[in-house]
C-alpha cells in the first residue's frame, strides 16, 4: 500500500515537538474562535494567518488546520449552553443540545457532540488518506444543476410540515426573503435594498441566528420568571465515560451522518448544509425521531458528526485539485501561496512531505483536539452555574461583538436586536424558526445554482434529469419531500392488507 | 416591527393577527420591489425578481390565512399573550440592551459594555461594587486584549480608546 | 505590546522630524494598525495579493504599526468600496482596487466614483487569457471562435466571476468579433470558473493567470491567447513545454480584443498628501523586494508601478474605456 508508506512518512514529519506544540496552540485558538459567535473558521483562520508567515509550510498548515478543527469542535459549546450557535454549522446542534442543557445534561450533550465530531473527522480523514485521487474526480462532476440538486436534497430532507403548515411556510419564506436582500450575484442587480447602501451586503445568516436564538432566548427566559440563580449542571469527569457507554447505541446515526458529511464536504455543499441534512435524515429515519427537539443525544450527534466530517472532507478537493471545498479551505489555499507553495492538482506529486505531513497531522490533531475539548467539558458545564444576572449581560455583549465582527458593521448590531425581538414574538406565537434559518442559509446559493443552470440549459427544466448523477439526486430529493406521505400510505396499505388476511 | 409593549390584556389571538398583518406587509413590499426589477421568466431563465416576487406572494397568502384564522377561527386563543407582570422583566433586559447598542456608537463597545454589565449586575443581581467592577472591567479587559491586541480585529472604539492611541 | 510599539513610533516620529527634513521619507507615519480592505472574498486574487503584501511588510518591517487584511467582499465588493468611501479622513485604511471601481457603479448604480477616494499607487496590471479544456481540439482562438459560430447561438458556455464584471465585458467583446453569442454563466469566483472548466460544465473561461495556473500546470486546461498588446514577459517554463511568454496575443491571432485590469491601492478621501506619500513610499519598498518579483512571476502579473498624477491619468483613461465598454455591452443600470 503506497498510501500507508506515505502516511507513515507523514507521521515522521508531523511528529516533532515543535509541530505538536503548534497543534495544541492551534486547537486552543480554534476553540476560542469557535466559541465566539461571529468569528468562524474562515475569518478566524484568516485573522491568524499572519502568525504563520515565518514558519515552514508544513508547520504553518498544521497550525492553521488545527485552528479549523478547534473551531469545528467548539461551535457546539455555546449552542448547547446558551442556544447561541458559535459557528454556522452548529445551528442544528441547538435543536436538541439546548433542551439537554436545560435538563441539566449539558455535560452529556457536549461529550456526545465532541465525540460525534471526532468520529466524523476520523471517517473523513480515512477517506482522504486512501481514496483522495479517486474521490477528487467525483468533485469535478458537479456543475450548477448538481449543486442545485444537492441543496434541494438538503432542504427536502430537513423540512417537515410541523404543527401548523401555514406558519412553517411563512417562516421558510421569510428566510428565503431575507436571503434575497442585497446584490443578486447572477444578474448584478440590487434587490430590496431600497437605495440604502448599508443593505448592499445583505443580511447575514449569523446575525439573524444570533438575534433569533441568542437574544430571543434571553428575552424568553426573562419572561419565564427565570432562574436568576444558576442551573444545577452535573459536573464531574465521569460524565464523559457515562456518555461514551451510551454512544454505541447510536452507531447507525454516526455512520449515516459521517457519510452525509463526507459527501457534502467533497461536493462541496458545506458543513452547514451537511449538519442540517444530518439532523433531518436522523430525525426522519431514527426510531425515536418524533422525540427530536426535546433533548435527544442522537439529535446532537447527528448534526455535529456530519458537520465535522464535511469540514474535514472539504480539504480533499483542496489537496487533490486545488479547489477550495469550503470558505476556510479557500483561505488555506491563499496561505499556500504566501508560504511559497503552488496549490493545484500537482501538489500531491510535488509536495509529498507537505501533503502527507498534513494528512498525518489530521489524525493526531483530531485526537489531541478531542482530548482538549473533553477536558473542558466540566469547565463549560460550570458556566451554567453562574447566576443569570451576571451571565446574561456578558452573553449580550458577546453577541453584539459577534454580530459586529461578521461585517464590521454597526447596523448589524441593530439587526441583531431587531431579530431578537422578532424571535421572541414568533417563538411565542408558535412559528417554527428552524425552517427560516435553513432557507436563509441555502436560499441564495440554491437560487444562484438554479439560475446558472437555467442559463446553461436555456430555461429547460429537464436538465435536472439530464444525467444519472443529477437525476438520482433530484429524484431522491423529491422522494424525501413526499416521504411523510409515502410512509403514511405504506402504513395504510399494510393495515388494509393485514385487515384482509385476518 | 410588531413587538412594542402590548397593553394589558392583549390576547394571543390578537397578537397573532398583528404579526400576520406585519408579515403581509413584508410580502407586499417584496412583491412591489421585485416587480420593479422584473419578475418574469426570460429566455435565460428566471429574472432577478422571479423568486423573491413569488416568495412575497406566498407570504401574503399564508399570512392572510393565519390572519383570518386568528380573527374568525374556531380555535381562537383568548389567553393573554403576555401579562404586564411578565413583560416587565423582558423590558428590563430589552431597553437596557437598546441603550447599550446606542451607546456603542458614542462610547465604543468596550466602555459601553463595561457600563452595561455593571448596571445589569447592580440592578438585577444586587451584586456588591467590588464584584461588579471586577466582572465588568475584567471581561472587557479580556475582550480588548483578545480582539484588539491578539486577533487584531478592530471593534467599534470611542474617545477613551482614542486617548490611548487606538 | 502595542503600547510599547506606540511609544517607539512616537519616538521615531520625533526623531524623524528633528534630524532629516530633507530625507525622501514621508513625514507622516501611521499611529495605529493599518487595515488593508479587500473588496473581495478570502482566497481570491485580490485577497492573495493583499496577504502577500502584508507578509512582505511584516517580514521586512517596513512599518512600525501592525498591518491587517480585512475581507469585505459582500455585494461583489461593493461592501468594501462603500466602507472605504465612508471612512473619510481615515488614513489607516488602504483599499485594494481593481476594475470593479468603474464597473460596479455603472452596473448597479452604486453612488460611487473612484474620485471619492485618494489614489495611492498602481502596483501591477493583471492579464486575462482565453482558456479551453485541454481535452478539446481547439489550438487557436480563431479555431475556437469558428466552432462557436458554427454552432447555434448560445450553445457555447463561457464561465466567469460575476455578472457585468471584467469577464463578462470580454465575453461580450468576443461575441462581437465572432458574430455570435456565448451563454455567459456567472460563478462566484474565478477559482470556481476554473474548476467548472476542468469539469466541462463550461466550454471556456477568460480567467486571470493566477486563477487558472494550477489547472494549466496539471495539463487540464489550455491557454489560447492573452488579451493584451504584447506577450507576457515570463520565460520560465510553467507547464512541461510552455511558459507564459509562449502564449500568443489574441490580437496576433486575429481576435482583436485587449483588456487588462489594474491592481492598485487607494486610501479614503480627506487624507493629506503626506499620508498618500507614506503609502506610496511603502508600496514602492514592497515592489522592490525579491519576494514581490517572485510573486509577480508566479502570478504572471505585469510589472507596472504608477503613483501621483501618472496614476490619476491612468485611472481617467481606464475609466473612459470602461464606461464605453459597459455602455456598448448594455450593462448600464436601467432606471
Amino acid at each position: 500500500m503506497d498510501e500507508l508508506d506515505a502516511l507513515f512518512h507523514g507521521f515522521a514529519i508531523a511528529l516533532t515537538w515543535y509541530n505538536i506544540g503548534m497543534m495544541v496552540i492551534g486547537i486552543v485558538l480554534g476553540i476560542v474562535i469557535g466559541v465566539l459567535p461571529g468569528l468562524g473558521g474562515p475569518n478566524g483562520v484568516a485573522i491568524l494567518l499572519p502568525l504563520t508567515f515565518t514558519m515552514s509550510p508544513t508547520s504553518a498548515i498544521i497550525m492553521l488546520s488545527c485552528i479549523y478543527w478547534g473551531s469545528l469542535f467548539a461551535g457546539a459549546i455555546t449552542s448547547v449552553l446558551f442556544n447561541i450557535p458559535g459557528e454556522t454549522h452548529s445551528v442544528a446542534t441547538t435543536f436538541d443540545g439546548y433542551p439537554l442543557a436545560q435538563q441539566g445534561r449539558a455535560g452529556e450533550a457536549l461529550t456526545a457532540s465532541f465525540t460525534g465530531s471526532f468520529f466524523g473527522a476520523l471517517v473523513a480523514v480515512l477517506l482522504i488518506t486512501f481514496l483522495a485521487p479517486m474521490v477528487a474526480k467525483f468533485a469535478l462532476k458537479f456543475g450548477p444543476p448538481e449543486f442545485f440538486a444537492v441543496f434541494l436534497l438538503t432542504f427536502c430532507s430537513f423540512v417537515g410540515t410541523g404543527k401548523d403548515p401555514f406558519k412553517t411556510i411563512i417562516s421558510m419564506m421569510l428566510g428565503f426573503g431575507l436571503a434575497a436582500v442585497g446584490m443578486d450575484t447572477v444578474s448584478g442587480e440590487l434587490r430590496m435594498t431600497f437605495g440604502w447602501s448599508e443593505l448592499l451586503r445583505g443580511i447575514d445568516f449569523l446575525i439573524v441566528v444570533i438575534g433569533l436564538f441568542g437574544i430571543g432566548e434571553i428575552l424568553l427566559s426573562m419572561e419565564e420568571g427565570l432562574a436568576f440563580e444558576g442551573k444545577s449542571a452535573k459536573i464531574n469527569a465521569k460524565v464523559v465515560l457515562e456518555t461514551w457507554k451510551k454512544l454505541p447505541r447510536y452507531w447507525l446515526t454516526l455512520i449515516r451522518s459521517a457519510a452525509i458529511g463526507c459527501w457534502m464536504g467533497i461536493t462541496p455543499g458545506g458543513a452547514t448544509a451537511a449538519s442540517f441534512m444530518g439532523y433531518g435524515i436522523a430525525k426522519r429515519f431514527s426510531p425515536n425521531g418524533d422525540k427530536f427537539g426535546t433533548g435527544q443525544l442522537e439529535g446532537v450527534i447527528a448534526p455535529e458528526t456530519a458537520a465535522h466530517a464535511s469540514g474535514t472532507a472539504a480539504l480533499l478537493p483542496m489537496l487533490a485539485l486545488g479547489i477550495p471545498g469550503s470558505a476556510t479551505a479557500a483561505v488555506l489555499l491563499g496561505g499556500l501561496m504566501v508560504w511559497g507553495l503552488q496549490p493545484g492538482p500537482l501538489l500531491f506529486v510535488e509536495q509529498k512531505d507537505f501533503v502527507w505531513g498534513l494528512i498525518a497531522s489530521m489524525y493526531l490533531s483530531n485526537i489531541a483536539g478531542l482530548i482538549i475539548v473533553l477536558s473542558t467539558v466540566p469547565l463549560f458545564a460550570a458556566i451554567l452555574r453562574i447566576p443569570f444576572a451576571i451571565i446574561a449581560p456578558i452573553i449580550i455583549v458577546v453577541c453584539a461583538i459577534g454580530a459586529f465582527t461578521v461585517h464590521s458593521a454597526m447596523l448589524d448590531i441593530w439587526f441583531m436586536l431587531l431579530f431578537g425581538m422578532v424571535g421572541y414574538v414568533l417563538k411565542k406565537l408558535d412559528y417554527p424558526l428552524a425552517p427560516m434559518v435553513l432557507s436563509l442559509v441555502l436560499g441564495d446559493r440554491a437560487e444562484a445554482a438554479f439560475r446558472q443552470t437555467m442559463m446553461g440549459s436555456r430555461g429547460e427544466l429537464g436538465v435536472f434529469w439530464s444525467n444519472s448523477l443529477v437525476g438520482t439526486i433530484t429524484t431522491l430529493a423529491l422522494l424525501m419531500l413526499i416521504w411523510p406521505l409515502l410512509a403514511f400510505a405504506w402504513r395504510k396499505i399494510r393495515e388494509r392488507l393485514a385487515g384482509e388476511t385476518t | 416591527m410588531e413587538q412594542n409593549s402590548p397593553p394589558r390584556g392583549l390576547s394571543h389571538g390578537a397578537m397573532d393577527a398583528i404579526a400576520a398583518a406585519c408579515i403581509f406587509a413584508v410580502g407586499v413590499v417584496m412583491m412591489v420591489d421585485n416587480h420593479r426589477l422584473g419578475a418574469g421568466w426570460a429566455s435565460d431563465g428566471p429574472e432577478s425578481g422571479y423568486f423573491p416576487f413569488r416568495i412575497g406572494v406566498i407570504l401574503c397568502a399564508a399570512s392572510l390565512v393565519v390572519l383570518l384564522r386568528s380573527l374568525f377561527g374556531r380555535h381562537r386563543n383568548h389567553e393573554i399573550f403576555v401579562s404586564w407582570q411578565k413583560f416587565k422583566p423582558v423590558l428590563l433586559v430589552l431597553l437596557p440592551t437598546a441603550v447599550f447598542v446606542l451607546a456603542i456608537q458614542f462610547l465604543g463597545i468596550y466602555v459601553a459594555s463595561t457600563l452595561f454589565i455593571a448596571a445589569f449586575m447592580r440592578v438585577m443581581d444586587k451584586s456588591g461594587w467590588v464584584k461588579t467592577l471586577l466582572v465588568a472591567v475584567g471581561v472587557n479587559a479580556l475582550l480588548f486584549w483578545m480582539f484588539e491586541m491578539q486577533f487584531m480585529v478592530p471593534l467599534p472604539k470611542g474617545p477613551l480608546e482614542a486617548l490611548f492611541g487606538y | 505590546m502595542n503600547l510599547t510599539l506606540h511609544k517607539t513610533c512616537l519616538a521615531a516620529l520625533i526623531g524623524c522630524a528633528l534630524t532629516a527634513p530633507a530625507q525622501a521619507q514621508a513625514q507622516w507615519q501611521p499611529t495605529k494598525a493599518v487595515e488593508i480592505v479587500v473588496p473581495a472574498g478570502a482566497g481570491g486574487a485580490s485577497d492573495q495579493m493583499a496577504r502577500m503584501i502584508q507578509s512582505i511588510v511584516l517580514k521586512h518591517q517596513f512599518m512600525k504599526q501592525p498591518i491587517m487584511v480585512m475581507n469585505k467582499g459582500g455585494a461583489s465588493g461593493a461592501e468594501g468600496i462603500m466602507d472605504v468611501k465612508d471612512a473619510k479622513g481615515d488614513p489607516h485604511k488602504l483599499m485594494v482596487g481593481f476594475s470593479a471601481i468603474y464597473t460596479l457603479p455603472i452596473a448597479a448604480s452604486l453612488p460611487f466614483n473612484w474620485r471619492d477616494l485618494n489614489p495611492v499607487a498602481m502596483i501591477a496590471l493583471d492579464e486575462f487569457l482565453l482558456w479551453v479544456n485541454s481535452e478539446t481540439a481547439y489550438k487557436t482562438p480563431k479555431e475556437y471562435l469558428a466552432a462557436v459560430k458554427a454552432a447555434p447561438p448560445g450553445n457555447f458556455k463561457m464561465g466567469g466571476t460575476g455578472s457585468k464584471r471584467e469577464d463578462h465585458i470580454i465575453t461580450v467583446a468576443l461575441d462581437k468579433i465572432a458574430g455570435t453569442k456565448f451563454t455567459y454563466i456567472p460563478y462566484k469566483s474565478g477559482g470556481e470558473a476554473a474548476t467548472q472548466l476542468v469539469g466541462k460544465h463550461i466550454d471556456s473561461n477568460v480567467n486571470n493567470p493566477s486563477e487558472n495556473i494550477a489547472q494549466w500546470r496539471a495539463g487540464q486546461v489550455r491557454a489560447l491567447c492573452v488579451f493584451s498588446g504584447q506577450r507576457m514577459v515570463y520565460k520560465d517554463k510553467v507547464t512541461k513545454d510552455q511558459s507564459w511568454a509562449d502564449i500568443p496575443t489574441c490580437k496576433d491571432s486575429g481576435v482583436d480584443v485587449e483588456y487588462q485590469m489594474l491592481r492598485g491601492f487607494f486610501i479614503p478621501s480627506g487624507t493629506s498628501k503626506d499620508q498618500v506619500a507614506f503609502y506610496a513610499d511603502l508600496l514602492k519598498k514592497v515592489v522592490a523586494t525579491p519576494e514581490w518579483k517572485d510573486y509577480l512571476a508566479k502570478q504572471a502579473l505585469k510589472d507596472v508601478f504608477l503613483t501621483g498624477t501618472d496614476f490619476v491619468k491612468f485611472l481617467e483613461k481606464d475609466e473612459t474605456f470602461h464606461v464605453k465598454l459597459m455602455n456598448e455591452a448594455g450593462f448600464a443600470h436601467k432606471k
